[in-house]
């Protein structure tokens, strides 16, 4: 299973907490799919809001838990919300997201990468997400980040593994990095991709929350992912351009 | 004195972030707080002054993705 900064996981799979349809629908999401993660955000709070009871039912789900800088667009804005998350959720895991463009939800990588370089030199082991750019990711790796989060696609599209040659070459260019790709996935069919080309994890909640049976999704999603794993380690066929019969042609009948 | 409370003007008699907290009715709940876009961690609250117009984030544990 992954490791990250020295901490197994016990799944794969790393499950977002938002756009359930209720918090019971939440927690038989993962319950029944075994997730190995949580990750949550922080917001504003009124006086006597629920925060406490969000946070009752998160610790009871007994994983680790990922925070993160969700809807920061500045390298200021994110360090100063990791620090809020580290004392509130009593962690210094940070989901390090620092967003460049509102409709893509692209990362913007200048402000990401000094934002993972103050959070690294304080302490925080930050899980960026940043993108299939193999210098961003040396970047952020020299900036002292042990783990790589590159979108599958745009946050909360669906669209799966947008960029194939772009991740497959990542993941060769870091061969030793944990790597979680995060964002983008719809199904299941696509984590499975994911764990073929070499990821280590993926981390999704869109694609479970709002399916409509959050719980089967979930539980689709580990088993797809248990099936990819396997199948990286089970070393796949080259594939090939031309037709390659599978049954022998030794022995075949004279018919004609 | 007035300060913007999670964007919104709001009035209080405290002068320090602790007491401020407690006025404003968040008594021992789990938030993490921040002045004017700094950080400031709970065990300085009690230290930490607030003046005029400053701005005040106060956060909760929430869903995110």
């Amino acid at each position: 299973m992954p490791v990250f900064y020295g901490t197994e996981i016990a799944s794969p799979l790393m499950l977002g907490t938002a756009q359930y349809p209720s918090p019971a629908v939440l927690a038989e999401a993962f319950h029944r799919s075994g997730a190995g993660v949580v990750t949550v955000s922080l917001r504003r709070e009124a006086a006597g809001g629920d925060g406490q009871g969000f946070w009752d039912l998160i610790r009871g789900l007994g994983i680790p838990v990922l925070p993160n800088t969700a809807g920061c667009h500045s390298a200021h804005e994110a360090v100063t919300t990791a620090h809020m998350a580290r004392e509130i959720f009593g962690t210094d895991w940070i989901k390090l997201e620092v967003i460049g463009h509102a409709d893509t939800l692209q990362p913007d990588p200048f402000e990401l990468v000094e934002a993972a370089r103050i959070l690294c030199a304080d302490g925080f082991k930050v899980f960026p997400y940043t993108t299939e750019d193999g210098i961003l990711g040396g970047r952020l790796l020299d900036a002292g980040c042990e783990v790589l989060m590159p979108w599958g696609a745009p946050i909360g599209t669906g669209l799966g593994l947008n960029n194939v040659y772009g991740l497959r070459t990542l993941r060769a260019q870091f061969p030793e990095v944990p790597m979680v790709i995060d964002a983008g996935l719809g199904l299941p069919s696509q984590a499975a991709q994911a764990m073929e080309l070499g990821f280590d994890a993926v981390l999704l909640n869109t694609a479970v929350a709002k399916a409509g049976d959050p719980a089967a999704m979930a539980e689709g999603f580990a088993r797809a992912l248990e099936a990819g794993r396997l199948a990286r380690s089970a070393d796949p066929m080259e594939p090939r351009d031309m037709a390659a019969p599978s049954t022998p042609v030794l022995g075949l009948a004279v018919l004609e | 004195m007035k300060i913007i409370l999670n964007g919104a003007p709001t009035d209080i008699a405290a002068t320090d972030l602790a007491t401020a907290l407690d006025e404003l009715g968040y008594g021992q709940a789990r938030v993490a707080t921040a002045v004017n876009e700094t950080f400031v961690p709970t065990a300085a609250r009690a230290q930490h002054a607030l003046a005029e117009g400053d701005r005040l984030e106060i956060l909760a544990p929430r869903q995110g993705g």
